[in-house]
């Protein structure tokens, strides 16, 4: 092995070899155990990256899960909500609800005085109380009238410190709380009138400007669509091209550029599928921008290579035997195909499905393209509205830099995460279910 | 109101399937062995008759429709709205159309326009009945002939499997058709832009500001799109991602196969590939928030100077991302060399790692340089870690710690965003997606060939 050493030593003298070799051994033995230990830091810096990622975002987005509500005595004025006395519904909806919150907020601290002081307290709620309280005098309009305490949702900045992400001890010039509401705020806590609750807005509504009333639910419905059309195209189309390539064509130049082509689609970076869905589905068939069917479109056109050489992989994988008895009872090669082969490679091919739809679950960058970015606050109902999708909003609120975005995004993230695990885990249930040793 | 027309041509091929089977039967006097074909057979005959006619005219209604109807409204404009100028008449168009579909409208709506619009309500509500009666009566028309037609010498399996055939036919060249729409719609906006600025001047130029001016007597209207502070860019971010992820990845896959037992490498190597899964909007996030301060304050800390978005934030991130790619690919290579080398090793003598050193790496290196070269492929393409973590400003510097742009990253900025579609600022983002294509594809098939010839090598 080693050759400085055997042109150095004669080949007569044995005892000389055997010493050179015993005094080479400490050395040797050295470089043996360094180079285990590199082998084994460098597998535990990529596992301690993992877990170190894992650690980030679950220690930066778990308490977006929750979500600060203050609670006030909202008096719900009839000579506000209806000046005329008649219950119209019209003049209820159109009513002054800020105005309730504000005497509301007033009526817990009455010493407050000053325009700019009352700003910052009624700054302790967020913009959307007032509509939900709409919400609640339209659909019980025998409040009005009636004085209660209403737990009404914080505001971003209220949120973060109830949760302890300011400093308290700094000073109001460098934090985004001012020391009278850090004092109100305390007032409030101490008569149990601040209130964590789990956030079901982060669930349940669209984008938001505000940071307590954004939430994932548009991004989920816009991914939701988009991945329907992707499977929708990409699983029957990947499936015929598979079992075309593996079972009827004939080997010649035609079907080698075929398979030429599929393996290197594979490789294309996705920014270039999301040039083509530009270029193609926008520009030339005029489809409608942000809509989920185009970014369905181009997600299926990347996908489908995953899943064809997913398909082919099971097909190769069920014997020839079979296919050899079906013909020889009398079957045609479509209904061999039909009836025996692809029953049997389907589990395989679904796999192969299911880990294509979850990586084009977390992909963005194609959609950043066929302007997928925008800031769409509806929630979408259909394959042509104006939707985003998870990944994309997780983009776009990595850019905000109010902490409360910060949580969100982390939240978003391993609501992401979670929906990958999950198709994964189904995927890796698939195979050990289904999967036949022959 | 169109998914509709789609839901009642299923259930009417459904229909048709039952009674073009039931037909069969009749026709067999009870006694399937009458028949050319199972009598299911005879009822997709029957369905296919009913449904592909249809849908095929249902296709090519519903892409014409729009453009006609277009037409037709312009046609039936006043003179001085429809002689305006074709981009003027598309703002027209825009409104006609916001109006119809009931957005609000940029400005109050004249008369002409407002007539326009209730005339396109009108055409597109006429278009629409007249593709369901169309639809319907072609549906139908199917039916009846192949219900007709159907006879028991009549070769339904054989017509039904030739329909099915072309299907897969079909299918399968769509791959093709990827790769051709991607090479056209890449190359035609890119011979259009490089009609505007020479193809010296893009490739080898050494300025890059594209902000272009909308007129030209605007300050700063000569944008300059030399891409080589790109080319550099991304060549930086990438070499340091690669930096970190063959070494890590090369040395996990080693200790993995040679060194590991069983049941270590049974977790830790899925545990590894958790990297190759995770979104990579979701390393960006991590680049940008995490690794890019900690980065800063170290550098801060030694007295350096640090871009809050430095090229070494990105690189490293996008190492990590790259670390399962290299290793997994390494593995299947290393795994592919002979035992009886590994053993001819040991017989001599040699350590584990002599022989790792000394045999097992020369007998894998091509398919190692092969996996690394796709790994590199896959760093150039590399968007979301870059569009997060790196600059936008096109710095010409090999210094990790300065912030660079990348191709991926200018694409992006280029194309989203308010746009006009032939301004060089866009055409130059398809100019970059050619240059990336390009060079991807080239290392792809580099690597794929390298990888295969190692593969035949010990089979």
């Amino acid at each position: 092995m080693n050759k400085p050493n055997s042109a150095t030593v004669p080949a007569t003298s044995g005892r000389d070899i055997k010493t050179i070799v015993n005094a080479s051994l400490p050395r040797r033995h050295a470089a043996e155990r360094r180079f285990r230990w590199y082998g084994l830091i460098a597998i535990s810096l990529g596992l301690a990256f993992v877990v170190l990622m894992f650690a980030n975002i679950i220690g930066k987005g778990y308490s977006a899960f929750w979500q600060t509500y203050v609670q006030v005595p909202i008096s719900f004025d009839a000579a506000v909500l209806d000046p005329q006395g008649n219950r119209d519904a019209k003049a209820i909806e159109g009513a002054d609800y800020g105005a309730l919150v504000r005497a509301g907020l007033r009526a817990v601290f009455p010493n407050v005085q000053g325009r700019g002081e009352l700003r910052t307290l009624y700054a302790l709620v967020s913009s959307d109380a007032p509509q939900e309280l709409r919400r609640t005098v339209m659909a019980n309009p025998a409040l009005i009238g009636a004085t209660q305490e209403v737990w009404l949702l914080a505001s971003a900045t209220v949120d973060t410190f109830v949760k302890g992400n300011i400093d308290r001890t700094l000073d109001e010039t460098e934090r985004p709380i001012k020391d009278n509401q850090v004092a109100w705020i305390d007032k409030l806590a101490a008569a149990g009138k601040v209130e964590q609750r789990f956030n079901t807005l982060l669930f349940g509504s669209g984008d938001s400007r505000e940071p307590e009333q954004a939430g994932i639910r548009g991004a989920l419905m816009g991914s939701f669509y988009t991945l329907l059309v992707t499977f929708l195209l990409s699983f029957p189309i990947g499936v015929a091209t598979a079992v075309y390539l593996e079972e009827f064509a004939p080997k010649n130049r035609w079907t080698d550029l075929i398979e030429v082509n599929i393996n290197n689609l594979a490789a294309v970076p996705s920014i270039v599928f999301g040039l083509l869905g530009l270029a193609v589905f926008i520009n030339f068939f005029g489809l409608p921008r942000s809509a989920p069917l185009v970014g369905g479109l181009v997600l299926s056109l990347m996908t489908l290579p995953v899943i064809i050489i997913a398909g082919r992989a099971a097909l190769t994988s069920v014997p020839p035997s079979i296919r050899e008895a079906a013909l020889g009872m009398g079957a045609s090669k479509l209904q061999m195909v039909g009836h025996h082969v692809l029953p049997l490679a389907l589990p395989g091919m679904l796999t192969g499905s299911i880990i294509g739809m979850a990586r084009a679950l977390g992909e963005s960058a194609p959609l950043l393209m066929i302007g997928m970015v925008a800031f769409i606050v509806d929630v979408p109902r259909g394959f042509m509205d104006p939707a985003t999708v998870l990944p994309v909003q997780i983009y776009l609120w990595a850019d905000l830099p109010e902490r409360a975005f910060v949580e969100r995004t982390s939240a978003a993230i391993m609501v992401l995460l979670g929906f990958m695990i999950l198709m994964n885990g189904l995927a890796i249930v698939l195979r050990k279910r289904f999967e036949r040793r022959w | 109101m169109l998914s509709y027309l789609l839901l009642t041509l299923v259930l009417l091929s459904i229909g048709g399937y039952y009674l073009g089977r039931n037909r069969a039967f009749a026709v067999a006097n009870g006694h399937i062995r009458n028949l050319h074909s199972l009598p299911s057979f005879y009822g997709s005959y029957t369905a296919l008759w009913c449904g592909l006619p249809a849908l095929i005219v249902f296709a090519v209604w519903a892409t014409l429709q729009p453009g006609v109807i277009i037409d037709l409204v312009v046609a039936g404009l006043p003179p001085e709205l429809r002689e305006l100028p074709p981009d003027r008449l598309n703002l027209v168009i825009n409104d006609l159309k916001n109006l119809v579909s009931g957005n609000i409208v940029s400005s109050t709506p004249n008369p002409a326009i407002l007539e326009a619009a209730n005339r396109y309500r009108n055409l597109q509500t006429i278009g629409n009945a007249s593709l369901w009666v169309v639809i319907m009566a072609l549906a139908i028309a199917g039916i009846a002939y192949g219900w007709r037609t159907i006879s028991p010498t009549l070769r339904a399996r054989n017509r039904v499997e030739q329909v099915v055939n072309l299907f897969l036919i079909v299918s399968s060249t769509i791959a093709i058709f990827t790769t051709v729409g991607i090479v056209l719609s890449v190359l035609f906006e890119s011979i259009l832009f490089f009609g505007k600025i020479p193809v010296t001047e893009f490739l080898f130029g050494l300025q890059w500001s594209p902000q272009t001016a909308i007129r030209a007597d605007q300050v700063g209207s000569s944008g300059a799109f030399g891409a080589v502070p790109l080319f550099t860019g991304t060549l930086l971010i990438s070499g340091i991602a690669m930096l970190v992820a063959v070494p890590v990845g090369l040395m996990s896959a080693l200790f993995l196969s040679e060194y590991a037992t069983p049941k270590f490498r049974a977790t830790a190597k899925p545990a590894l590939e958790v990297l190759a899964g995770i979104p990579t909007v979701v390393y960006g996030f991590f680049a940008a928030l995490t690794v890019a301060p900690v980065i800063r304050d170290l550098g801060t800390a030694l007295g350096l100077q640090v871009a809050s978005e430095s090229a070494l934030a990105a690189g490293l991130v996008m190492g990590i991302m790259i670390i399962p790619f290299v290793s997994s690919l390494s593995d299947d290579v290393i795994n592919a060399v002979p035992q009886s080398m590994r053993d001819g090793s040991y017989a001599l003598g040699a350590t584990k790692s002599e022989t790792i050193r000394r045999v097992l790496l020369p007998a894998a290196l091509p398919g190692i340089v092969g996996s690394i070269l796709l790994a590199v492929s896959r760093a150039i393409g590399e968007t979301m870690i870059v569009v997060m973590a790196a600059g936008l400003s096109a710095n010409l510097t090999a210094n990790p710690l300065a912030a660079v742009t990348t191709v991926t990253v200018q694409i992006v900025t280029l194309l989203t965003g308010d746009q006009e579609f032939d301004s060089p600022k866009t055409l130059a983002a398809f100019a970059l997606g050619l240059v990336l294509f390009t060079v991807t594809l080239i290392l792809n098939i580099i690597a794929l060939h390298v990888v295969r010839k190692y593969r035949e090598q010990y089979e």
